[in-house]
């Protein structure tokens, strides 16, 4: 946590900021003080270009953004409610904790709003076929989902040790239609299957749209994935002065990539009463070195496309992040959250696994809610957040704290099972033959071969 | 393109056009399999009828490369390879033959040691300038000063996407020669040269380009044969390096020599240079 004069300064550069009557909001892209751009090959530019033009267009064209509501409502079952945590709250120091329930929508998590978004964009420029990296699953999910509502073609990405790690998402994705590329580059995982659906992109440009599943990457994928990620925050602050009659003392997000984070900081930049946190995977702890804590250690570099902060080696190399959950092991970050941390609207801190598994199985025990990996970061920034928030305070429940509860956490019953030594060593859930391991079919076997061998055709 | 300072690039080029031909261009990455290999392999690409050579620096996530040089990439990288390792190569190769040396790079390696330091150091080994397969001009304000400052070229891409906007900006950004991506995809040896490749260049010098250089799937001397009678230089990756995997330099010297016998011409003559 910052001590308190770190953080009064930063208050003040915020402030200052703020009065000085810029907002915060809407920075269009394509650079965020001297992050973003578009570090990218020629050959992706005018794709890029293609890109951005439509979105322009759609995000003014009233008939583009009904069409966005509609499927916000009646698919994905938005507005996402906004919860107390009555129990939970007893232990951030007795602040009041509202989760935002982005874990309700349909495919689990916040993922949906921006597949939707894009895939409908795909559609308007005339696109047949999407392709999407995925870290844990959730992203490829909701993109063969997307594609498979709106008639796309879909390829996902992932890594081939994270395929291992998510069968069942894998099997999710085939089922809902969509081919699944395993990745054996480099780490195998998210970020080199970014790399692979780079190049499937590159060669493929005419017929294909990328559907980039975080706020990172190039110029105008960070403006265009808050864009679609906005309706969070909107809601969220709708919903916290319906119930509290006042807006929260602080909101709180998990930080990967950083796409449900600037979706619900979003609407609350320009109000300086509210502090905003973003949580990094602190991984083993940041002094280990295995983390994926790019804010709090990284550098600015280049990566997919993006200026941003970094997790590179004194070569340039890029370092491979670590974290327990999938979905935050990425090792930069969306490079508007590099510049909201330049400028101290926003602090960034590390979460450790321990402390993320921590607030996870809490959240379980005093609310009912099993919540993702990734959004267990969140849970965890908040109870220290609450517990220095209310501190000294004689009325601590005057303090209101947003979580974004960014997903639900089916996919982690088997990570949060081995955590808490709940199996025996056959991968059984100890006193029982109920094995949390998939049986892996033949079916699904030739399947991932044959997709390797058709994304490596052109290569030979 | 920004012509006023000289350029090794344009002068090798020019070379290989004062004898009716265009130029070849080989690529190999610095450190695969070591150091001392590299050089080696650039000389005798340099001895065995290549014009320029284009040495890679092994990067962590190289976007814009096939299978074959992401394999030797990440192996060189695997065995230890430290970017700064590239001017010794350049300075090897520069140091016994007088073949223009490139060094073509993804962007973070050069931020991460610093523009200018990068720049120097590149200079000071005798290169001829950078390639830069994920940077654009739009990007690229660091990169003009430092050029500029230490005489290197700026060797930027142009791909049949391009507009005719970004040709045109791209080839006035561009010193040395421009470097035309045949196809729209990665790097990678192909059956056939795309047809898109003719068009690119034709556009590419309609654009202001005197000198334009086609790379990306370019991996047999038909191949070569087709593109020396549009393009002012061919640019051969992929196959030298699977050539430098399977049989080392004496393969990459043989490749080297079928290759340079695309550009129709004695290379029993040509390139003979023992010494700079």
């Amino acid at each position: 946590m910052v001590d308190a004069s770190t953080a009064n300064s930063e208050e003040n550069v915020a402030d200052a900021f703020l009065q000085g009557g810029a907002s915060l909001r809407n920075a269009p892209g394509p650079y965020f003080g001297s992050y973003g751009g578009r570090w990218m090959p020629e050959s992706l530019i005018a794709a890029l270009d293609e890109v951005e033009d439509t979105f322009e267009k759609a995000k003014a064209d009233p008939e583009f953004l009904a069409q966005l509501k509609d499927l916000n409502k009646n698919y994905s079952g938005r507005p996402s409610l906004l919860t107390e945590a009555k129990r939970f709250s007893q232990h951030a120091g007795g602040a009041r904790i509202f989760l935002k329930r982005e874990d309700l929508n349909h495919t689990g998590s916040h993922k949906i709003n921006n597949v939707l978004g894009q895939a409908l964009l795909a559609k308007r420029m005339g696109k047949t076929r999407v392709i999407a990296e995925t870290g844990a699953g959730q992203h490829g999910v909701a993109s063969a989902t997307a594609a498979a509502l709106l008639g796309l073609e879909c390829v996902v990405y992932m890594g081939a040790e994270d395929c291992r790690r998510q069968a069942l998402n894998v099997a999710r994705m085939q089922l809902l239609g969509a081919t699944v590329v395993p990745v054996t580059n480099g780490s195998q995982t998210l970020k080199d299957a970014i790399n692979d659906a780079l190049r499937d992109w590159v060669s493929n440009v005419d017929n294909t749209h990328y559907l980039l599943g975080t706020a990172a990457g190039a110029h105008p994928f960070p403006a265009m994935v808050r864009f679609f990620h906005e309706v969070i925050g909107e809601e969220a602050r709708a919903q916290i002065l319906e119930q509290t009659g006042k807006l929260p003392d602080a909101v709180c997000a998990c930080i990967g990539g950083g796409s449900n984070a600037i979706g619900i900081f979003h609407s609350f930049l320009d109000d300086p009463s509210v502090k905003i946190y973003g949580f990094e995977a602190g991984g083993d702890g940041v002094e280990t070195g295995r983390h994926a804590a790019a804010i709090t250690l990284g550098r600015p570099g280049v990566l997919h496309g993006a200026r941003s902060y970094l997790m590179q080696d004194e070569d340039g190399q890029t370092i491979e992040s670590h974290s327990i959950s999938a979905g935050l092991d990425y090792p930069s970050v969306g490079p508007e959250h590099s510049y909201l941390a330049d400028i101290g609207r926003v602090t960034y801190e590390p979460i450790t696994d321990t402390e993320a598994m921590d607030a996870f199985r809490l959240l379980c025990r005093t609310e009912g809610i099993i919540p993702a990996i990734e959004s267990s970061h969140a849970l965890a920034g908040a109870i220290k957040v609450g517990k220095q928030l209310t501190e000294g305070k004689e009325n601590p429940a005057d303090t209101i704290i947003i979580v974004n509860l960014s997903g639900r956490g089916d996919k982690d019953v088997e990570t949060a099972a081995a955590w808490f030594d709940m199996l025996d060593e056959n991968g059984n859930v100890k006193g029982t033959t109920l094995s949390t391991r998939k049986p892996k079919g033949p079916s699904e076997r030739s399947n991932l071969e044959i997709s390797t061998e058709e994304a490596s055709e052109d290569q030979n | 393109m920004t012509e006023q300072m000289s350029s090794k690039s344009a002068a090798a080029i020019d070379r290989a056009k004062a004898q009716g031909r265009a130029a070849l261009i080989g690529y190999l990455p610095a450190g695969y399999p070591d150091v001392q290999s590299s050089i080696d392999a650039g000389i005798a690409m340099a001895r065995n009828g290549a014009d320029l050579i284009e040495i890679g620096i092994p990067y962590s996530d190289p976007v814009m490369d096939g299978a074959v040089i992401q394999a030797a990439t990440t192996e060189a990288i695997a065995n230890g390879f430290r970017v700064a390792s590239v001017f010794d190569v350049v300075a090897g190769i520069t140091a016994a033959t007088d073949a223009a040396v490139l060094v073509m790079t993804y962007w973070n390696p050069v931020m991460r040691m610093g523009v200018d330091e990068f720049s120097r150091r590149l200079a000071e080994a005798g290169g001829a300038g950078l390639i830069t397969p994920d940077l654009i001009p739009d990007e690229a304000a660091e990169w003009f000063a430092a050029s500029d400052k230490y005489g290197l070229d700026r060797v930027f891409l142009v791909a049949p996407s391009s507009t005719p906007e970004r040709l045109a900006m791209t080839v006035e950004a561009s010193r040395g020669f421009v470097y035309a991506v045949s196809i729209m995809g990665v790097t990678g040896a192909r059956q056939s040269v795309s047809s898109a490749a003719e068009k690119v260049v034709a556009d590419t010098h309609a654009a202001g380009a005197e000198r334009v250089c086609v790379g990306l799937g370019v991996s047999t001397a038909d191949h070569v044969r087709e593109i020396a009678a549009y393009a002012d230089g061919v640019i051969v990756g992929t196959a030298l390096v699977a050539a430098i995997r399977d049989g080392g330099v004496d393969a990459v010297a043989q490749l080297t020599k079928n290759l340079s016998a695309g550009l129709g011409r004695d290379t029993a003559q040509a390139h003979n240079t023992a010494q700079a």
